[in-house]
């Protein structure tokens, strides 16, 4: 048995609240001990590292990511999103079904969980298409791929606009219990939109999105949630209104969810000045007042989780007219820097911030993750939450390097990755895929 | 001393054949200070003026027999048009003809976009020719700002999606202020299909900075989010928005870019938001009738008000616009010329 310890860390469990100076014992692949209680002088028998003071936390868990594989392999493989997710700290993630072909057969959720495997990084996890193809019309086999191992179920990138659609679906799925996944937006509404409706999409004479689009679907999908008893989980929410009828939602007691991304409480419409297509978001930026209100949802709890809302586009994509165009944002390794912007503005506690980050959105899914706890796998993270550092679109491990943040100064580094009790990030360096220690 | 002072004296008798009115243009503190014309936002009034001023100076040569300077003697333009576009093109073609550069008109309609190449393929293409000025017309917003990033010389935006058209704004401005003697102080109706239309955008901006007063009239489906922003009141009828009106700007309703039904009917958006007389009634007895064109006759103004010459500019505003288009091809390089 292979014994490894951290030690001298402030360890970091926003599961139990605990927030405390210690080390941690890992044993094979899980979590043999944790606490206060360990140092040096009791590990004789292990292989001891010094943390030296560095948080020591789960492992985020980031439950939206797109993928360019297979389809789109030119923005993102599996090999370059997990060398991502590692760099950023990520140690599991959800990735969407909309793929070429799409994950809307159990073949395609067990191809996944394969090239995950062989490359021994973060933990994949698919979601299943809720219709064929991500088309909207008819129901995926949902119970198939959910013994698959689909972890929810999704239209990705599209809205399922057609309320019977809709019905059935959460109807179905609310056996399964398989959560399901909105992306919040009325495509007729939103039709033709490239930014934000208002005064700068105005100016720049590009055509808007009305943030009607966004709470409209969210208002009929909790009509349908009342109906059905579906857990519902709206992706990427980035409206005052929306924000609103989701707290409302919870305080009526429906199992309704919501996530934020960092670029929603982090930016606003004003980065498309210019028509700089790396702000080109879906959900697009929105005004300064909607920013402030999505991160008000995620200091009361309305917003339950962030995720990066990874979405890898290659600069052909994007070197475009701002209306040609593509949506989309990359963002697993700046996860962890703007989420410690909450901390550092002191809107949230820096457990409050993990707590979206590891167990929420871990809990939300079913997944054996997020938390310390004995024998539990060791997916661990040690960062410094302190430690300034620039963004700079060269250094990302992502094959597209379509940041908003570029040249951006941020506080908040990830030092270690840990899967399993394998290290697969050090200070910097990457393990060789499937060579990990 | 600065290098465009130089260039401003230089510019004037070419050949010594004839005159040319620049005594009474407005010096320029300095340089023009804009490597390209992208848009009126970011011009400041005082350089509105200064463009206003030079154009007018032009107007004259354009009336004589021999309408030709040697002030972009062997410079080239070069005419992209990526939207197609009849008005525009032969007037910017003019406009540099008339100050003897070389003339290149692409109009690329969808052709090369259909091979594949992307626009900033294009530009470096076109770069790689070493023109001088480059006059680019995109379906796109944005799409010129985008262009003049990738290529070397100085950039004319003539229409880029529904953002901005900045010469139609001058030569807006500059027929006003030949037929008004002032932009300050007036009332300036602009009508119809604001939301789709870049014209509308740079007028509002300029006639704001200039002192006017504006008044945006169409149905609440064609007028963009947020607009009562930009400093003008927002009329929904054509009584109360023509009323005591010194200008009266129709928009042509840009069936092309629209996706779905904004009005019901062309008969209906004629009744409530065609010029007629009648509707005219209430503007002021001396107002004047303005059109970007190309007029649609029947649906935004009657054919017997556009044709009305006592009432209408809109044939001024073509003449007008060639001179303005001279001043803008002058003015931006000045700079170049002085370094040669």
């Amino acid at each position: 048995m292979r014994r490894r310890a951290i030690i001298g860390v402030r360890l970091l469990d926003p599961g139990s609240g605990l927030d405390a100076p210690g080390g941690v014992v890992i044993e094979d692949e899980r979590i043999a001990d944790f606490g206060p209680h360990l140092h040096a002088a009791r590990l004789e028998d292990a292989d001891v590292v010094d943390g030296r003071g560095a948080c020591l936390a789960p492992g985020l868990v980031d439950i939206r990511v797109q993928l360019g594989e297979p389809g789109a392999e030119h923005k993102e493989t599996y090999a370059s999103g997990t060398a991502a997710a590692a760099a950023g700290g990520v140690t599991s993630f959800a990735c969407l079904p909309n793929t070429a072909p799409p994950i809307d057969d159990p073949a395609m959720v067990e191809f996944v969980a394969r090239r995950a495997r062989q490359l021994k990084r973060a933990k994949v996890y698919p979601y299943g298409a809720i219709t064929r193809g991500c088309a909207g019309r008819d129901l995926a086999e949902l119970a198939l791929l959910r013994e698959a191992g689909a972890v929810g179920f999704t239209d990705g990138d599209r809205a399922l606009a057609d309320s019977l659609v809709m019905r059935r679906a959460m109807a179905y799925a609310s056996v399964i219990d398989g959560p399901i996944i909105q992306h919040p937006e009325d495509p007729a509404l939103a039709e033709g939109g490239v930014m934000n409706e208002g005064e700068v999409a105005t100016r720049l004479g590009l055509a808007g999105i009305p943030a009607q689009a966004e709470v409209i679907m969210i208002e009929r999908d909790l009509r349908l949630v009342e109906l059905t008893g579906c857990r519902y989980h709206v992706a990427r929410i980035s409206t005052g209104a929306a924000v609103e009828a989701v707290r409302r939602a919870k305080a009526s007691g429906l199992p309704v969810t919501a996530e934020a991304a960092p670029h929603h409480f982090a930016l606003n419409e004003l980065e498309v000045e210019g028509y700089r297509t790396f702000a080109k978001t879906s959900p697009p930026l929105r005004t300064e007042d909607d920013r402030r209100a999505v991160v008000a949802g995620l200091a009361d709890g309305t917003i339950d989780v962030i995720a990066s809302d990874h979405c890898p586009q290659d600069q052909d994509s994007k070197r475009l007219p701002f209306a040609q165009a593509e949506f989309g944002v990359v963002g697993l390794e700046t996860l962890l820097p703007i989420s410690l912007q909450l901390v550092h503005d002191g809107v949230m506690s820096l457990l409050a911030v993990l707590d979206r980050l590891t167990c929420t959105p871990a809990d939300l899914l079913g997944l054996e993750a997020g938390r310390l706890r004995k024998g539990a796998p060791a997916d661990l993270i040690l960062f410094d939450p302190e430690a300034p550092w620039k963004i700079r679109e060269e250094d990302l491990r992502s094959l597209s390097k379509n940041t908003p943040f570029d040249g951006r100064l941020v506080q908040g580094k990830v030092l270690c990755t840990l899967v399993d009790g394998r290290t697969i990030y050090d200070d910097g360096r990457l393990a060789p895929a499937d060579q990990a220690r | 001393m600065r290098s465009a002072d130089r260039s401003v004296r230089r510019l004037p008798p070419v050949g010594g054949r004839r005159i040319v009115a620049a005594m009474a243009v407005s010096e320029l503190p300095g340089t023009f200070g804009h490597r390209h014309l992208l848009g009126i936002e970011g011009l400041q009034p005082f350089e509105i003026q200064h463009l206003l001023d030079r154009a007018d100076s032009y107007v004259e040569i354009g009336r004589q027999a021999d309408k030709k300077l040697a002030i972009l003697r062997g410079r080239t333009q070069i005419n992209l048009f990526f939207e197609s576009s009849t008005r525009t093109r032969t007037s910017f073609e003019l406009a540099g003809k008339r100050l003897s550069a070389d003339v290149v008109n692409m109009s690329v309609g969808s052709s090369s976009i259909k091979k594949g190449e992307t626009l900033i393929d294009t530009a470096m293409t076109l770069n790689a020719m070493h023109p001088d000025v480059l006059v680019a017309r995109h379906q796109d917003s944005g799409a010129v700002a985008l262009l003049a990033r990738h290529v070397n010389c100085a950039v004319i935006n003539a229409g880029d999606g529904s953002h901005e058209h900045p010469t139609q704004a001058l030569l807006d401005a500059l027929t006003i202020r030949r037929r008004k003697g002032r932009i300050e102080g007036l009332t300036i109706a602009i009508c119809g299909d604001v939301m789709h239309s870049r014209v509308a955008r740079s007028n509002i901006l300029l006639l704001t900075a200039m002192g006017a007063r504006v008044r945006l009239v169409a149905p609440r489906t064609l007028l963009p989010a947020a607009v009562e922003r930009y400093g003008v009141e927002v009329h929904h009828e054509m009584k109360s928005g023509l009323k005591d009106a010194d200008i009266v700007m129709m928009l042509r309703l840009q069936t092309e870019r629209m996706q779905g039904s904004f009005v019901p009917s062309v008969r209906e958006y004629f009744h409530l938001f065609g010029l007629t007389y009648a509707k005219l009634e209430a503007a002021r007895p001396d107002a004047l009738i303005m059109h970007p064109g190309p007029m649609n006759r029947g649906v935004e103004i009657a054919g017997d008000v556009a044709d009305d010459i006592n009432r209408s500019a809109i044939l001024d505003q073509v003449e007008l616009g060639v001179a303005v288009r001279m001043a803008c091809l002058e003015t931006l390089t000045r700079e170049l010329r002085a370094a040669a």
